[in-house]
């Protein structure tokens, strides 16, 4: 019962997968990219990691552990790289509604200016 | 701010624990090395790794803990099923943007807690905090000024925090 469970899981996790892949290539520019990345990626893997853990119990706390750094260190990486790709000057797509980053200088500073 | 007992004994359990989920067994040759290695781990780093100590496993928290973690867990599966939409969809119905937040947060743990939770749900991803501002790249923005948006995406995690964090 355990298993199939699990089997299930590992499933639902390669489709999140699988639309994230897909919405890094049908987005428009850098950050609704990271959205998909981030978002689909973060199910996904947490999903299919602790599907594989339920399909072999032995090694669900291992499991656990791993989905739980995942779920820790995954924004982190993404909130790096869009702050990277706005401070070097990257453009938000031409349908974006509102900038408010424009408001504040901080935000514009690049990192070898602010040293 | 806890005492420094407090922060080493915090630091060490924390560590075995850590220690007994990876190895996943109780044989006593495991836990004599697993509690020896914790409390070098801790007597290195306590200063660092925590502020407030033992304070931190006081029942109400924990509680909160769980409360938050669970909350957060369904919050984060609508964000995924809501991006997963956005991408099936023929039309792709986006509505991109950076909007000005603010956060009631004043720790810095706190405000950790609430950038990394913005970032893992609906469409939201934190770019930059400034003490209490944030700036958030919204993946459908529904509201430009601060107070409807400060409402909409960090009031949802704050009510939570406010509990257990300050």
């Amino acid at each position: 019962m355990l298993a199939i469970i699990g089997w299930i899981m590992i499933y639902i996790g390669a489709t999140f997968l699988f639309l994230g892949a897909l919405g890094i290539f049908r987005f428009p520019d850098v950050y609704n990219r990271l959205q998909a990345g981030t978002k689909c990626t973060t199910l996904g893997a947490f999903s299919s990691i602790v599907g594989v853990g339920l399909v072999h119990p032995a090694w669900l706390p291992k499991t656990l552990l791993i989905a739980f750094f995942i779920l820790l260190t995954n924004p982190i990486s993404s909130h790096a790289l869009g702050r990277a790709s706005y401070k070097s000057g990257v453009k938000l797509w031409e349908g974006s509604v509102i900038d408010k980053c424009k408001e504040f200088e901080e935000c514009q500073k690049k990192e070898e200016e602010q040293e | 701010m806890g005492s420094r007992l407090s922060k080493f004994l915090y630091t060490a359990l924390v560590m075995f624990l850590l220690w007994l989920l990876l190895t996943s067994s109780f044989n006593v040759q495991e836990l004599v090395a697993g509690a020896v290695i914790a409390i070098l781990v801790a007597a290195f780093t306590h200063e660092r790794f925590t502020k407030k100590g033992l304070a931190n496993l006081h029942p109400k928290r924990v509680v909160c803990m769980f409360i938050y973690f669970f909350y957060f867990f369904w919050q984060m599966i609508k964000a995924n099923i809501d991006v997963a939409w956005r991408v099936i969809h023929p039309k792709m119905p986006i509505n991109p943007g950076i909007v000005h937040v603010k956060t009631k947060m004043k720790s810095d743990f706190g405000k950790l807690m609430v950038a990394n939770s913005i970032t893992l749900t609906p469409g939201t991803l934190t770019l930059e905090v400034l003490g209490d501002d944030m700036l958030i790249h919204w993946i459908d923005v529904k509201a430009t000024d601060v107070e409807t948006a400060s409402k909409m995406i960090p009031g949802v995690f704050e009510k939570c925090l406010k509990e257990f964090m300050e």
